[in-house]
């Protein structure tokens, strides 16, 4: 089971240029909307032509644009989950799911009928797509795409129009479906809690470029680049300048700072998780004494906007803070120290 | 009053009722025809070809009829060429009628597919074929039932249009009792030879006719819209 995609095309504004290796295991696209994380997906379905490149699935060459092979969407076998789930209005859930059946006719009743069953769609076999709830109609969506047993399958944005509840709920019904799949499955999105819940490798997509690509957890730990650290939701950063081995300058914190890593010669950015940062009460190595210049309360987290007291020009750095419960007083929170714990500091590089 | 009935000779509104349905039916096809490859198009040529099929909407009749006048004439090569070779007369013939009302009704039709066609989502046709439906099963089965009320009431109005035309068919199929005269013919006629009350019974059966259609059209593209009134 393996999907590889190196590709390139040309769109208003840049170039999308990819390249993706999967081997198995669910891989997400990670990119801010307009990064070409769609067309991605399109290109590999074979909706949309790439200028040039090439796309295998399972040793098949589905598009090779030097040996001019550019297979026909209906012949990729690769399923695709609309954002929208574009189902066909005009056709009951029934007719909908048997139009993604691609076996002989002997056996096409009793695989809708399993996939009805399977999907937990008895009882709404006749309705319309118009009368189903968004979990209703992603369920169809999904059994209308699986039952054509599609060698990968691409996810393009699922979440993304649901919110709160809803969400959670299908989330985890998607993922129960999903268990039982053993194909390929390359799900974009926008969130950073989504490619991090669903996905052990990550792309990270920004302007149509592959900025870095990996093992997600390893990726959100240590994400290489700055715009990349960027999307998987990182907060704080400030510029550098290389000290020694394993101390850098951070520049727009006024801030000397000792690293676990080696530090790169090549490295511009240092940055921090809100999350990971700590308070302490006494000064040290990796703290700095701050003021608070702004505070924001979140349902579960006090979040403040520290800044060095030193003074200067000093950018403030975003602390967040898990509450005890709802009542307690942020003020009395407030530590007199921060503390940059050195295994998370993540040395950065600038993408051009 | 049943005297007035028993002389009038019915076959302008056959004549009309023939021609309305052979002329729908060749604009019904030929307007989804040109509506899908017109929107396959690049902008350009989209655009001029879209302007040549929308003319005949916008210009009077009367310049269709001539047009199509000189394209028929038996003294024109095209014409001549007709009835050399296939035995086709269709200046004065109700051929004449049909192609007239047919060129003056496809603006119509074709705009309103297009329209349709428009509104569908593109992803529905993505969908369908990553699903491995054929492009023409697509077509038939997702896109036509979607774009259905627009392209029903593209027919409908296509057809409203071609029973009433005047213009263009009293230029190429002229006025012929029997053969060329349809609804529209005769009132001129009738009014132009003083028979008022002949005109003004034609008069009310092309209202009745037009009314029950446009009626028909609201009835039956009223009943998808279920959301509540506008405003």
């Amino acid at each position: 089971m393996a999907v590889s995609v190196d590709i390139e095309k040309k769109l208003h504004g840049f170039t999308l240029k990819v390249k993706l290796e999967s081997d198995g295991s669910p891989m997400g696209i990670l990119g801010a909307s307009g990064s070409g994380k769609s067309m991605t997906l399109r290109c590999i379905a074979g909706i949309q032509t790439p200028d040039s490149g090439r796309i295998v699935v399972n040793d098949k060459v589905l598009f090779d644009s030097e040996k001019k092979i550019n297979l026909k969407p209906q012949e990729r076998k690769v399923g695709y989950l609309f954002q929208n789930y574009a189902l066909f209005p005009t056709m009951t859930v029934e007719k909908n799911i048997a139009c993604g059946y691609r076996g002989d006719k002997k056996h096409f009743k009793a695989k809708v009928a399993d996939y009805i069953e399977r999907y937990q769609l008895n009882g709404l076999e006749k309705r319309y797509p118009g009368q189903l709830s968004g979990g209703q109609q992603q369920r169809v969506a999904l059994a209308r795409m699986m039952i054509g047993e599609p060698e990968v399958i691409l996810l393009d944005e699922p979440f993304s129009a649901l919110d709160g509840y809803l969400k959670d709920i299908m989330q985890r019904d998607m993922q129960n479906f999903l268990n039982e799949y053993t194909g390929d499955m390359i799900l974009v999105t926008h969130s950073r809690d989504e490619a991090y819940k669903f996905c052990g490798h990550l792309t990270i997509l920004d302007s149509g470029q592959a900025l870095t690509t990996g093992e997600t957890k390893k990726l959100f730990e240590r994400p290489g680049i700055l715009q990349a650290a960027r999307l998987t939701g990182c907060k704080n950063f400030s510029t550098v300048q290389k000290m020694g081995k394993h101390s850098i300058y951070a520049v727009d914190w006024d801030l000397m700072l000792q690293t676990e890593d080696v530090v790169p010669d090549d490295v511009t950015h240092v940055g921090i998780r809100g999350h990971w940062m700590k308070g302490a009460s006494e000064g040290g190595e990796n703290h700095m004494e701050v003021e608070v210049v702004e505070y924001i309360e979140t349902t579960f987290e006090h979040q403040y906007l520290l800044k060095n007291k030193k003074g200067g020009d000093c950018q403030p750095v975003w602390w967040m803070c898990p509450k005890g419960n709802f009542e307690e007083d942020p003020h009395a929170k407030v530590p007199k120290y921060i503390h940059f714990p050195e295994e998370h500091l993540m040395l950065l590089k600038e993408a051009k | 009053m049943s005297e007035f009935l028993a002389e009038i000779n019915w076959s302008p509104l056959w004549i009309s009722l023939k021609t309305g349905f052979a002329a729908t039916v060749i604009a019904f096809f030929l307007g989804i025809f040109f509506a899908r490859l017109v929107m396959k198009m690049k902008p350009v040529s989209r655009g001029i070809l879209d302007g040549i099929l929308t003319m005949p909407l916008v210009l009077p009749p009367t310049v269709a009829g001539f047009i199509l006048l000189l394209l028929f004439s038996l003294r024109r090569p095209f014409g001549a060429f007709l009835l050399d070779n296939f035995d086709i007369k269709i200046v004065q013939t109700w051929k004449g009628c049909v192609i007239a009302a047919s060129v003056i009704a496809f603006p119509l039709m074709y705009r309103n597919a297009r329209a349709a066609f428009e509104q569908v989502d593109v992803n529905l046709i993505a969908a369908g074929k990553t699903l491995g439906m054929s492009d023409r099963r697509i077509f038939w089965t997702v896109v036509m039932p979607t774009a259905g009320p627009g392209i029903a009431s593209g027919t409908v109005l296509a057809f409203a249009r071609a029973i009433g035309e005047y213009g263009a068919t009293s230029m190429l199929a002229g006025n012929i009792l029997g053969k060329t005269r349809t609804v529209s013919v005769a009132i001129a006629s009738e009014t132009a030879a003083g028979n008022y009350g002949m005109a003004g019974f034609w008069v009310v059966v092309i209202l009745i006719i037009s009314f029950v259609i446009v009626a028909a059209i609201n009835i039956v593209s009223g009943k998808g819209m279920k959301r509540g009134r506008w405003m």
